[in-house]
């Protein structure tokens, strides 16, 4: 007999969120009207590859981890950083110990505290050579004590410079000072893993049925290769504000069929094909997005013993940066607000003061009678053609560019080029071997400072493909590890670059993307793209 | 019968030995590894991977590992793109998906096919034979990655009938077409096998003699004539079964539909070593499967072949 | 396709060897032949988009490779196909000549489409040939081997090989003819144990003409009927996989180009007002492989007198 007034009750309470919905929410700060559908849908080229914090190794995976998991600090939607599961941080004089405080309230998603031995228990499972996680060089840029040990297996995981002092009491310890470390923090690779899910789950513990995490959402779907879905964590601390409530991420590999299902309403963010950018944005001005990204593309020479004589004279080197006309690869190919590079390192980047190198400075017709002029120098001409194979992976917007290069090459220098792609990882291959003449690159920051991209022309980097060698580079960039302001040693750096040309700056990314005009909230200013959906709202139309 | 059958299963093993040996060879081969990235990793990490998943051993070594896990443990390894997968899992999600559409557009194919190419024969010279012949081969030389985001434009885009992409489980609206798009030119085929062997059979003094005894059209088609002219049909169904199965990597790129073709070509420009040879092996046992089973099939309507 | 004449081309091919492969059954054929409409017109069109891909690009103003700056990233607005800039056939995205690239491009589908053909047509000849001419234990090993071979799924084994040796045009044409050769090889032993017992076969045995010289001098020529419609079906079948190839991104390197990567760059910019650039190159691709199929049935047709 107690059925009745039960189901009354539930009655009634349904009743009464039924009619709050028909109030329509309105957003906490900006009061506009709130959809009642909060549910957003984007579209992925390609199937991320993990959701486990700190094996990801892909852009679209880390963007899914981030809405999952929390780290000790996050980024607002300019890029600066904010509290997280740390309320704040100390740091000694030297800048190599760090003390980050926890917040008491931060909870996982099956109710259990978040404290600090799970960061501990997850930078030492990202160290461990157990985990062998393609990201574990995350660990050893982040200079931890020790890292070198335990990533070879000479020391065991808990020799690991981080300490749980309590636990909300998280204690770093740098083998150099690092002035930046808190920022690193907000890295996929940082976040909390939990250690009791992991070991009863073992390498399921990622999936939607296992899954604990300490985020804004949680993962309740996941079909590889076609879709996965992430909801509102209601244990999350700060749940109040989160406004989206469901995140889907469909997976479509093709571009243009992306877009087709964005025009179709599938999606509400989707991608732009190459090329149409201009004329998307005359036909949606106010869908059709693009803004600087922290990444460059260039053209690297060998500069080995196994690379070709030609290269080794800067004045063959100077002539090819300066015979591509740039405007015409960012304005007439991509199409979608990249810059023109001169020098390696974006503009968009934090502190960074684009310095005025000299062919930066020219006229395109100065720049193009300034290589005839440097390649007849160095004794090629009509008779003595410059011959020389380019390599790029395959994909259809290097095909345009490298055509187009060398296209330029041939009318301004009459050069001799041959386009060669392969496909990625034996482009990767070829290149890391220096078994190229002149090849592709690409470098996008890991963080939002210089060096990020300027490290990568020193020797020792891993990443000099063309192995580019230069004594004042190299020392340049080292004293610039421990500068309070090492923008004058960037500019320095750009400057020899500009002037010994190991590689050929084209252009600096622009990000794009279709957005439909009621989602808010995209953190545009944020260079580095770290996006967390919770920050996203959808406004009724 | 048996004995064929016995035989011919002897020969499926080596056969798919080979295949094995020589997919691994070539694809350890093939330059960089799964772990071959844009920025490589310091050696110390790589080794640390590469001891965990055994890619240290000569390969060999790797190979019988491989293959020694597969026959104890039916197990085929785990993914090295994606972290928290298996092999077995990937098949498992994705080769009934494939099935799934793959099954739909043999159907299809099969369905529309062999009555188009009866209609055809029947008609001979008339415009509907002219327009059968043409259509199927305008099915044939459409290549389907023109149709297939046509398809979506104009469904999806323009009539807003069908969702653009996705599996949901495989409910009707998201086949419709996937299915299309991969039975076109299995079906054009089809009609036109049908229609050739059915013009032999039609030609033949069995059927003429039929005729002028007087039995009544359907009766002769039904019964004589119907069933000689699908043994060339029957003959194609395994290849053309294995074909779609191929033609299933297109299916994925564009629909979205989360089957095994793209996991394959994607594994193969990934380097993901046992993904690759997880859906080479399924493949290979199928095509033998499959040629197996049309033979025997073949020989069952065709009373003339003896084992 | 390939598979679906097999048996049609294996009666053909009983019936030719019953009719002594004369010279009557050549003439007879090519009197067939030419009666057959669908096929002459087809044989002339094909001879006509072949000829324009070598008398072509005479007319054309720009080159394959050639890029029109000013059509450059504006194809949509400046490239259509127009007599006055010289595009006759528009540009494609990069402000290349659309008209020097389906030539190019005919070029090279062609190309892969004969040899990749000649290919199969030659090691299946060869094998199947030997394979039935010496007979017993051989006979079965070898056939055997292509069993085996039949069950291997071919189109992955062409990525992988792709991938694995570089992209490269001899390796695509030698990796299609490689793996179409097994029904060749079939049909051409089946064939072959027919004619084995003839008498020039037999008369030459005795006078001691070596078993090499046998396949290669009497046998082989005896068999070009069914080789040659063979080879015309199978020529678009390898078309077609080209442009599979074509499509991962597998096939010819840039600026060659051939008819599937510009149907796939075309299809790709369809929704973009560029149409032409689907069109033109799938003209020429659908016509070329109607030809090759009207041409291959017209040819089975002639050389099978049962047919009629």
């Amino acid at each position: 007999m107690n059925y009745l007034p039960k189901s009354l009750a539930t009655g009634f309470v349904l009743a009464l969120f039924a009619s709050s919905s028909v109030f329509a929410a309105t957003h906490p700060v900006t009061g506009e009207t709130l959809a009642e559908d909060q549910t957003f849908t984007y579209s992925l080229l390609d199937e991320f590859t993990s959701v486990d914090p700190q094996i990801v190794e892909d852009v679209s995976g880390a963007d899914i981890v981030r809405d999952l998991f929390e780290g000790l600090m996050n980024q607002d939607a300019d890029g600066n950083l904010v509290p997280g599961v740390a309320t704040g941080y100390t740091t000694n004089d030297a800048k190599d110990v760090y003390t980050f405080t926890l917040r008491d309230n931060a909870m996982w998603s099956d109710g259990n505290p978040v404290t600090a031995h799970d960061f501990v228990y997850a930078w030492r499972r990202l160290a461990d050579p157990a985990t062998a996680s393609p990201y574990s060089w995350f660990a050893e840029i982040m200079a931890l004590e020790n890292v070198g040990d335990v990533m070879s297996g000479d020391a065991a995981p808990e020799a690991l410079g981080v300490t749980a002092l309590d636990n909300h009491t998280l204690e770093v310890r740098l083998t150099s000072s690092l002035p930046y470390f808190a920022a690193m923090t907000t890295h996929s690779s940082t976040f909390p893993s939990p250690e009791w899910i992991v070991r009863t789950s073992g390498n399921d513990w990622t999936k939607p049925e296992n899954i604990v995490s300490n985020g804004a959402y949680v993962l309740t779907e996941h079909i590889p290769n076609e879709r996965s879905v992430r909801e509102r964590n209601s244990l999350y601390w700060n749940n109040d504000a989160t406004i989206l409530e469901k995140v889907v991420a469909l997976v479509i590999n093709d571009e243009n069929v992306d877009f087709t299902r964005y025009l179709a309403n599938e999606l509400d963010k989707g991608t732009v094909p190459s090329g149409q950018y201009i004329r998307l944005k005359q036909d949606y001005p106010d869908e059709a997005t693009s803004f600087p990204r922290l990444c460059n593309y260039y053209m690297t020479f060998n500069l080995s013993d196994s690379g070709p004589e030609a290269f080794k004279d800067v004045r063959v080197r100077q002539a090819l940066a300066h015979a591509i006309d740039r405007s015409v690869i960012t304005e007439k190919i991509l199409q979608a607000g990249q810059i023109n590079a001169f020098t390696f390192t974006p503009g968009a980047t934090a502190g960074f003061e684009v310095p005025p190198v000299a062919f930066g400075q020219m006229s395109q017709d100065e720049r193009e009678a300034k290589a005839k002029e440097l390649l007849a120098e160095a004794g090629y001409g009509a008779d003595n053609p410059l011959s020389f194979e380019y390599i790029y992976n395959t994909s259809e917007g290097h095909k345009k560019i490298a055509i187009a290069a060398q296209q330029m090459w041939k009318e301004v220098l009459g050069a001799e080029v041959t386009l060669a792609n392969q496909e990625w990882k034996t482009f990767l291959k070829t290149r890391g071997a220096q078994g190229f003449e002149l090849a592709r690159g690409a470098w996008c920051g890991d963080y939002n400072e210089a060096s990020t991209f300027l490290d990568l022309l020193t020797s020792p980097s891993g990443y000099n493909d063309g192995k580019f060698s230069n004594a004042e580079v190299d020392s340049l960039m080292l004293d610039a590890r421990t500068m309070d302001d090492a923008s004058s040693n960037y500019t320095r750096v750009e400057e020899i670059l500009a002037n010994e040309m190991p590689v050929i700056p084209i252009y600096h990314y622009a990000g794009v993307f279709m957005l439909k005009t009621n989602v808010k909230g995209w953190p545009y200013n944020n260079v580095e793209q770290n996006i967390y959906s919770r920050n996203l709202y959808k406004v009724a139309k | 019968m048996i004995n064929y059958i016995i035989k011919r299963i002897g020969i499926a093993i080596p056969t798919l030995l080979i295949l094995i040996a020589v997919s691994f060879y070539l694809m350890h081969a093939a330059p960089g590894g799964p772990f071959t990235s844009e920025r490589p990793l310091p050696p110390q990490v790589l080794a640390n991977i590469e001891a965990k998943y055994g890619l240290d051993q000569p390969i060999w070594r790797q190979m019988i590992n491989y293959l020694s896990g597969i026959i104890t443990e039916f197990d085929f390894g785990p993914s090295y793109k994606y972290h928290d997968r298996t092999v077995n899992e990937i098949i498992g999600r994705g080769f009934p998906i494939t099935l799934k559409y793959g099954f739909w557009s043999f159907i299809a194919a099969i369905g529309v096919g062999i009555p188009l190419g009866a209609i055809a024969a029947i008609r001979k010279n008339t415009w509907i034979d002219y327009l059968a012949v043409g259509v199927s081969i305008g099915a044939q030389v459409l290549p389907n990655f023109v149709m297939a985001p046509l398809l979506i434009i104009v469904f999806t885009l323009w009539l807003d009938w069908l969702p653009g992409g996705g599996w949901n489980g495989g409910s009707w609206e998201y086949l419709v077409m996937p299915v299309i798009a991969l039975s076109t030119s299995y079906m054009a085929s089809i009609a036109r096998i049908t229609r050739s062997s059915m013009l032999e059979v039609l030609n033949t003094n069995y059927i003429r003699t039929a005729k002028s005894k007087g039995l009544p059209t359907k009766v002769i088609f039904f019964r004589h004539v119907l069933k000689p002219s699908l043994l060339p049909v029957i003959s194609y169904l395994g290849p053309a079964f294995v074909g779609l199965i191929t033609g299933s990597v297109l299916i994925d790129i564009y629909f979205s539909t989360g089957g095994m073709g793209y996991f394959f070509v994607n594994a193969a420009f990934n380097r993901d070593y046992s993904v690759m040879m997880g859906i080479t092996i399924v493949v290979g046992g199928l095509t033998i499967l499959f040629s197996l089973i049309a033979d025997l099939l073949y020989a069952w309507i065709d009373p003339k072949i003896r084992y | 396709m390939i598979v679906a004449n097999k048996k049609k081309i294996k009666d053909m091919a009983e019936n030719f060897s019953e009719s002594g492969a004369g010279r009557s059954l050549w003439k007879d054929a090519r009197i067939r032949f030419i009666q057959n409409k669908a096929a002459t017109i087809s044989l002339f069109v094909l001879l006509a988009i072949v000829s324009f891909s070598f008398i072509g690009p005479y007319f054309a103003v720009w080159s394959y490779e050639q890029i029109d700056w000013n059509a450059m990233g504006s194809a949509a607005r400046v490239g259509m196909p127009s007599i006055e800039s010289g595009h006759y056939f528009g540009t494609d995205d990069l402000g290349r000549d659309l008209y020097s690239r389906v030539i190019q491009g005919t070029q090279i589908s062609l190309m892969v489409g004969v040899l990749g053909a000649s290919v199969a047509v030659i090691v299946g000849t060869l094998y199947g040939a030997t394979s039935g001419y010496l007979g017993g234990k051989t006979d079965q090993i070898m056939m055997r081997i292509v069993d085996i071979l039949m069950s291997i799924p071919y189109m992955f084994v062409l990525i992988l090989l792709l991938v694995v040796f570089g992209r490269s045009i001899g390796m695509l044409f030698i990796g299609i003819g490689l793996l179409s050769w097994l029904d060749m090889s079939r049909i051409v032993r089946g064939q072959t144990l027919n004619l084995k017992n003839k008498e020039f076969i037999e008369a030459a045995k005795v006078t001691g003409v070596s078993d090499f010289k046998i396949i290669t001098r009497h046998i082989v020529p005896n068999l070009l009927g069914i080789v040659a419609v063979y080879a015309t079906l199978l020529v678009p079948g390898i078309i077609l996989a080209e442009s599979f190839i074509s499509f991962l991104g597998l096939g010819v390197q840039e600026p060659s180009t051939s008819w599937g990567a510009l149907i796939k760059e075309g299809s790709g910019t369809i929704s973009y007002d560029t149409e032409w650039q689907l069109l033109f190159p799938l003209a020429f691709f659908v016509v070329s492989l109607f030809c090759f199929y009207f041409i291959g049935d017209g040819l089975r047709d002639a050389l099978d007198p049962k047919e009629r």
